[in-house]
């Protein structure tokens, strides 16, 4: 057993114990309770001899016994030196270096005397660290969204950082952002338009690439290469450089203030990526099956229909998710196409609750909870699907 | 009989693809090639409103006598810049109904008014009054007279399609002082940008290709920020990084990390003192970049993982046997694997990255050095109103992204030849 080993497992373990002590008191902190210290030295030293002990005891006590001492021990030392906190704080406490002395209950001697070992330890923590870090650095802009929203601007200029939901003031008072959102500033109106402008651009899409990506995939003619490279070259060029123009064209058409031009650009700037993602979806499928159609007498648009569409089902399903995830997303075009509030889609109107008179920011919250929610509950039901259309169109972004 | 085929074949196929190639070369292309146009001329947002004549149609009892009426047409020229040539007056009136008098300009003839207008300056604006009345003596109902409307028609030059052409755009762009400040903060911003989502897209890669509870709902999360939109995610940030009322800041305080709130998106420059040295960094850019990467690395994550998991385990295990430590795994075998994914995933994210608006839009605006390229198209075209300096920007993009997309086919093409 190295000594050098010995003292990067207590330093490094230590270590993360403390970060995820960090993450739970600043979690803490924002439930409106005063907590202005993170205690570092005292924490980080305690940890390191909690570490050691458990490296002395090893495998001579049963595991489950072993952590739960351990955690019970960290968790009553920190109750000590941060006095007058609620019960719930210090449970949490206990569940995380529950969770902690679970991970490393199974380093003893034996384990850092193995070749590499403080390396690997190294790596295991780094992917422990990596995970829960990642998770709340991530997480945490979602929540501070989603709990701004139950808040009042009152409340908020009281105590910044005090963003406890109160569920004794009933549904109706804690939902109040949201009903105002719907009722005040029209966002039932925009999530229609939203709604509306992105199925319109996923269908028309549709239909527009699927014929064409059968052509690129299965038909010969002149210009077929050309076409292919220039598909992916055209997809590059950013919305920035055809606003300008667009923004002209639109304006002397009368084309602006309407969900049909918005629906054109839409459709035209996420065509390219369709017909790419299609076509290489449509080459997989075996030839074999439509000279059978063919034989059966279908001409071009029954092999489609009834072959090409039904096997390509899936690919099909992942352009349609990733085409509804842009338009819906989609800002720029909506900013600069749209200045009557009677077409804004939910995107420009968050825009422009923003940009007007102040509005409370819980408005504000709840609005952008509105538009994030759909999108986010999309994405994880099929998130299969969504995924491989990222992928394969993760070109643009 | 299969050059018959060949040629129905390539019909059909033409005939599949026409509406897609058009819709595109309309919408995507065009649009391109008319930047150029637009670059050279002198065109500003008010010139896009087409000149029109506009009338406004007054009708007015005359005292006493309900068998006259006084109409009186409002004209005006709409535009503020543009003159109108040649224009034209036509109005329908009811039956029996006749002007008293009439002006050299105008005509009455089977219930038609007609008038030419001549031409109208910029701005123009003109009264004209006519008195009618009923030849038989009748009531005149001023409902049916103002249920016709006026229709008039002028000539007038469009300004985009004028053939009158000017280098100033491009001289002003790059005579402008800031161009080059303007260049460095582009290049500052797509660099770190991109170096950045790649490095921690490498990070959670690792992860996430290890073996641990949740580890599906782990990925879910890890896209979470590249899903979602760019205004909800822009606005919450820039809530929580508030200088006097935003979360980052007041947590900072409450742990006594920091003795004052540091304004995160509105500082230019924040100096650091880095043994013994003052360093000066670019504050709002720096955050900007870290919103940016904090969006985009859940794409290099992506990409990644997938080229991770095709690694072969073999590989690994023959390391293990040969007593490799994860060092010398991750440096001799995984990166040598994603290495290609990792340049054309740095050439794509660094085109894209080059041309991002929306993230510092919503964030700064473009304020406290964060102005970019693609905002400052933005801010010459409509803040400030000059649609051919905004073209003429886009085309400096145009141009660069030309040759960032050579190097990044060359690069495409090298691999294939690779494979």
């Amino acid at each position: 057993m190295k000594i050098k080993n010995i003292f990067t497992y207590c330093f490094i373990s230590s270590l993360f114990l403390f970060s995820l002590i960090c993450i739970w008191k600043i979690l803490v902190t924002l439930q409106g309770i005063e907590l202005t210290n993170f205690n570092f030295n005292k924490l980080f030293i305690f940890g390191i001899i909690l570490c050691a002990i458990n490296l002395l005891i090893g495998k001579k006590l049963n595991l489950n016994i072993k952590i739960i001492l351990l955690a019970l021990l960290f968790s009553i030392f920190d109750y000590f030196i941060s006095k007058n906190l609620p019960i719930w704080y210090s449970f949490g406490i206990f569940l995380i270096s529950l969770f902690f002395f679970n991970n490393i209950k199974d380093y003893d001697k034996n384990f850092l005397s193995k070749n590499h070992s403080s390396q690997k330890l190294f790596f295991n923590f780094l992917t422990l660290f990596g995970i829960t870090l990642f998770s709340f650095v991530i997480l945490f802009p979602f929540y501070m969204m989603l709990v701004t929203s139950f808040k009042t601007q009152a409340l908020l200029l009281l105590n910044p950082l005090d963003f406890s939901i109160n569920f004794a003031q009933g549904l109706p008072e804690l939902f109040k952002s949201y009903f105002i959102v719907f009722k005040d500033y029209n966002f039932g109106r925009y999530m229609l338009t939203s709604t509306i402008v992105s199925l319109g651009t996923v269908i028309i899409t549709l239909i527009f690439a699927i014929p064409a990506a059968y052509a690129v995939a299965r038909l010969n003619f002149f210009g077929k290469n050309f076409l292919s490279t220039s598909i992916l070259i055209i997809y590059l060029f950013p919305a920035i450089v055809l606003v300008i123009p667009l923004y002209t064209i639109f304006s002397q058409l009368g084309l602006r203030n309407s969900i049909e031009g918005l629906l054109i650009v839409y459709t035209a700037t996420t065509l390219p990526v369709a017909i790419y993602m299609l076509q290489g979806y449509f080459k997989s499928i075996p030839k074999e099956l439509e000279e059978a159609g063919i034989i059966d007498g279908q001409n071009w648009l029954g092999i489609i229909f009834k072959i090409i569409l039904p096997l390509s089902l899936p690919a099909i399903s992942s352009v349609a998710l990733y085409v509804f995830m842009i338009a819906w997303n989609e800002f720029l075009f909506s900013l600069m196409f749209l200045d009557r509030p009677n077409t804004f889609t939910l995107s420009r109107a968050i825009q422009f609750l923003n940009v007007g008179a102040e509005t409370p920011r819980q408005y504000l919250m709840a609005g952008s909870v509105v538009v994030t929610l759909p999108i986010l509950i999309i994405f994880v039901y099929f998130e299969k699907y969504l995924v491989s259309g990222l992928t394969a169109g993760s070109v643009k972004g | 009989m299969s050059s018959k085929l060949a040629k129905i074949e390539k019909r059909t196929a033409y005939l599949l693809i026409l509406p897609s190639v058009l819709l595109v070369f309309s919408i995507i292309l065009f649009p391109i090639f008319s930047n150029i146009w637009i670059s050279f001329k002198n065109v500003e947002l008010k010139d896009l409103r087409i000149p029109e004549p506009r009338a406004k149609k007054l009708v007015k009892s005359i005292n006493d006598n309900p068998n006259q009426i006084k109409v009186i047409y409002k004209l005006r020229n709409s535009s503020l810049t543009q003159e109108i040539t040649n224009v034209k007056f036509k109005d329908k009136y009811p039956d029996d109904i006749e002007p008293i008098s009439l002006n050299n300009k105008c005509q009455f003839k089977s219930n038609l008014l007609k008038c030419e207008l001549g031409n109208w300056p910029k701005k123009y604006r003109e009264n004209l009054e006519i008195v009618f009345q009923n030849i038989n003596n009748k009531e005149i109902s001023k409902k049916e007279l103002k249920s016709y409307k006026p229709k008039l028609s002028g000539k007038s030059q469009n300004i985009l399609l004028t053939y009158e052409f000017t280098l100033n755009n491009f001289k002003k762009v790059i005579k402008d002082k800031a161009f080059i400040d303007l260049l460095s903060t582009t290049f500052y911003y797509t660099f770190f940008g991109t170096i950045g989502a790649i490095v921690f897209g490498i990070l959670a890669a690792q992860m996430v290709n290890q073996k641990f509870f949740g580890r599906t709902f782990m990925r879910s999360v890890l896209l979470f920020p590249y899903v979602a939109p760019v205004v909800a995610l822009a606005y919450t940030w820039e809530l929580l990084l508030d200088p006097t009322s935003g979360t980052l800041n007041n947590l900072l305080i409450n742990y006594q990390i920091i003795d004052g709130p540091i304004n995160l998106l509105g500082q230019k420059y924040v100096t650091l003192n880095i043994l013994g040295f003052d360093f000066k960094l670019r504050l709002a850019l720096t955050t900007v970049i870290i919103f940016e990467i904090w969006r985009y690395f859940p794409l290099a994550f992506l990409f990644i993982l997938a080229r991770l998991q095709a690694v072969p385990k073999e590989l690994y295990e023959a390391a293990d046997v040969d007593g490799a430590n994860p060092i010398q795994k991750f440096l001799n075998i995984t990166l040598p694997q994603i290495l290609a994914v990792i340049s054309i995933l740095f050439m794509i994210r660094f085109i894209w990255n080059f041309n991002k608006f929306e993230d510092i839009f919503l964030l700064t605006g473009g304020a406290s050095g964060t102005r970019t390229l693609p905002i400052n198209v933005y801010q010459q075209g409509f803040s400030i109103g000059d649609i051919g300096m905004g073209s003429a920007v886009s085309i400096v993009i145009v141009v660069f992204l030309l040759i960032f997309m050579f190097i990044y086919f060359k690069l495409l093409g090298k691999r294939a030849d690779e494979n």
